[in-house]
């Protein structure tokens, strides 16, 4: 394998990595708050079709995105009020909601668009278009010579190629992604606010002792969260496809869920464990690629149940311990 | 504190939860532009009114049951099985094993045969998750989610590169031989002069299900086994002083769940399709959640229930076929239904007990 296809399928390995990174940051601040979500995987559908039916009408990918948040956050008050409010039990409430998102998508889909629960494909605007960087041989230039793009690429020195095609050339979603694990880490370390919040997920009695609301602490995090599945939903349906189609999301919400276990509840963690799952990804997409580096053929099932037998793995401790934080799923009962 | 009267939360709550989901329901489908009333007449219509739509709706209704005690058992553990998909999907690879090497002379030890496979490969699927919940502390629910993906990814793989036939394009497995093919309603109850359940799936295995709720009926609540798992569910440090041993209830609960979800292949790969297909499960692992949570974890609450969902599955393909409201409406009054009867409980309970709590003073 040359260092060019290395760096596509590192490239394709970004892409795909950036919807897993975004939920798995929601999951993590919704749990790291004592409030389980398995319901990212629907608050992620409901973004992603909801971002491209408003994309679809506006023709401004942004505005879809503001709808996708819209819609993904209505469904994480919907389980603040199930886990938080009636305190009833959070990983009941996360199926509903991924089938409340499964079910509406489609129905309201073929009620706008009579097109069988799709969007039509989104153009120009409407779509979140790759951001060519500073010095990087992008489309533009190609246009320029009058030469394929691939050909630009393949000519320049490796420095060159690692930067057009792998750094280069996304679009600012994945960006704001990869902004967001630093962010992240920031709000959830370095701030009074995060410091609750991880302590609201550990001992809310010890929180509410000291005067801060729990309700409103988790209600926080579930709403952050609620942003977060909003963005990657707009970023599956705006940026790396042009429109909805019927479950599209197709299991990331439970990927990031694993990688959100497989990074131990941690930020910069995540960011590995999602690009290495985003590699499963890409790899799933490619099997040549491995036939040739390691000349032995695998099953792409194997590639695709990989993220989930790691999980297993690392969950049943026989590789380091995964221990959530204590008061997960716990509805917090304050006493009287 | 006594709270509230037994009825009020066997049969008040369910039916307040259950009107508040199709109180939804109707909202969505008048958003949606149709009519609602017109909508619940169609679905009783093609699900009740003729017997080929009954023959649907049980041979739904089977699947349901299956699953719905399969969640109903391991919640009497106060575990939450959300793998019913997955073990259902490894129980029809246990059909399928079954039917195509073994030599059945006639259906009824077929079925036997065919149960005991799926059974078996549904518990396997099960088994994994509860030791690791037992022994090792991973969360079950996590566990048995990223397991139903695991199943499907094996699946996949057996059917496309082992079990389909040399030449064939679909993945699925061969046909089953013909001794194994299950007696249908339509076999059953057609006379001469009259033919019922025309086309419809329903078969031998529904009284199958039957036999299952009664099963279940008797282990929970007629044996010390039952006896055991209810109170480890009920309270697991006084269940550990009784001297029950918590990983021995977990392992034999998640067991026996895993084996019910399983069972439910005998009645979509034996009794309709013939032969291993891809997707046979349908989602009904999921249902089974609605359906336990609606019935009330008791096997008689499960089968009213999962007849409610039979209803509701063949009554929403009738919808598809002669309205514009697509099939996944059924997937939102599930998810309707799951989150009023689920999630939003203390909605309704809490109020209710207020409510009944007054009136008690008032009385007095």
């Amino acid at each position: 394998m040359d260092f060019l296809t290395l760096l596509q399928v590192l490239d394709t390995s970004v892409r795909l990595a950036t919807p897993l990174l975004l939920a798995c940051l929601a999951g993590l601040y919704s749990e790291r708050s004592g409030v389980v979500d398995i319901g990212l995987e629907g608050k992620m559908l409901a973004a992603a079709f909801f971002s491209a039916a408003v994309a679809f009408y506006s023709g401004n990918a942004w505005v879809g995105l503001l709808a996708g948040v819209g819609a993904s956050v209505a469904l994480a008050i919907v389980h603040g009020l199930a886990s938080i409010t009636f305190r009833g039990n959070q990983l009941i409430s996360g199926v509903a909601i991924n089938f409340l998102a499964a079910g509406m998508t489609v129905l309201v889909a073929q009620s706008w668009f009579r097109q069988g629960g799709r969007t039509p494909p989104l153009q120009g605007d409407a779509r979140f278009n790759p951001i060519e960087l500073p010095f990087a041989i992008g489309p533009s230039d190609a246009a320029a010579a009058d030469r394929p793009l691939s050909q630009l690429i393949a000519e320049a020195g490796p420095l060159q190629q690692f930067y057009s095609e792998l750094i280069s050339g996304h679009s600012s979603l994945v960006y704001l992604a990869l902004l967001t694990v630093p962010f992240t880490w920031w709000l959830l370390f370095r701030t009074r606010f995060g410091l609750r919040l991880r302590a609201v997920g550990e001992n809310p009695a010890a929180v509410d002792t000291a005067g801060v609301s729990v309700v409103w602490l988790r209600y926080a995090a579930v709403l952050l969260c609620g942003v977060l599945c909003g963005v990657a939903g707009a970023y599956l349906s705006s940026a790396l496809q042009a429109g909805f189609v019927k479950d599209m999301t197709a299991g990331r919400g439970f990927i990031a869920l694993a990688a959100l276990i497989f990074a131990k509840w941690r930020p910069v963690y995540a960011l590995g464990a999602c690009l290495l799952f985003g590699l499963f990804q890409a790899l799933e997409l490619r099997p040549d690629i491995i036939e040739n580096v390691i000349g032995l053929k695998v099953q792409v099932q194997l590639l695709g149940a990989l993220p989930y037998i790691l999980t297993v793995v690392i969950l049943a401790g026989f590789v380091g311990k995964a221990i959530p934080p204590k008061a997960s799923a716990q509805p917090y009962i304050k006493e009287r | 504190m006594d709270k509230m009267p037994k009825w009020a939360d066997i049969v008040l709550i369910p039916f307040i939860s259950l009107f508040l989901a199709a109180f939804f329901s109707a909202l969505v489908i008048l958003a949606i532009g149709e009519n609602p009333i017109a909508a619940l007449k169609l679905m009783v219509d093609g699900a009740l009114m003729r017997s080929a739509g009954w023959g649907y709706t049980l041979y739904y209704a089977t699947n349901f049951i299956f699953t719905g005690l399969a969640v109903s058992v391991a919640f009497h553990a106060r575990l939450f099985n959300i793998g019913g998909e997955g073990q259902a999907m490894l129980g029809g690879l246990g059909v399928a094993l079954a039917c195509l090497y073994i030599d059945w002379p006639h259906w009824s030890l077929a079925i036997l045969g065919a149960s005991v496979g799926a059974a078996c490969f549904g518990a396997l699927w099960a088994l994994i998750p509860a030791y690791l919940q037992a022994k090792r502390g991973s969360h079950i629910v996590i566990t048995t989610i990223m397991f139903n993906f695991i199943a499907a990814a094996i699946l996949n793989y057996v059917l496309v590169e082992l079990l389909r036939p040399v030449g064939a394009m679909d993945p699925a497995s061969a046909k089953f031989p013909e001794a194994v093919h299950l007696p249908t309603f339509q076999d059953m109850f057609s006379t001469e002069g009259s033919k019922l359940f025309r086309g419809a799936p329903a078969n031998v295995t529904f009284f199958l299900a039957l036999l299952a709720c009664l099963v279940v009926w008797v282990l929970i609540w007629k044996t010390r086994l039952g006896y055991e798992i209810r109170a480890f569910g009920e309270s697991e440090t006084a269940a550990k002083y009784a001297g029950i041993s918590p990983v021995r209830i977990t392992v034999i609960a998640m067991l026996i769940s895993g084996a019910l979800a399983g069972m439910m292949s005998v009645n979509t790969t034996m009794g309709e399709s013939e032969r291993l297909i891809l997707n046979s499960t349908e989602g009904a692992g999921f249902i089974g959640i609605a359906v336990a949570l609606m019935g009330r974890n008791h096997p008689f609450g499960v089968l009213l229930a999962a007849i409610l969902f039979g209803f509701l599955y063949q009554g929403g393909a009738e919808l598809a076929l002669w309205t514009s409201i697509p099939r996944e409406l059924i997937v939102v009054i599930q998810a309707l239904v799951i989150l009023f009867t689920g999630a939003l409980d203390n909605m309704v309970r809490e109020p209710l007990e207020k409510l009944f709590i007054a009136m008690r003073r008032r009385n007095a």
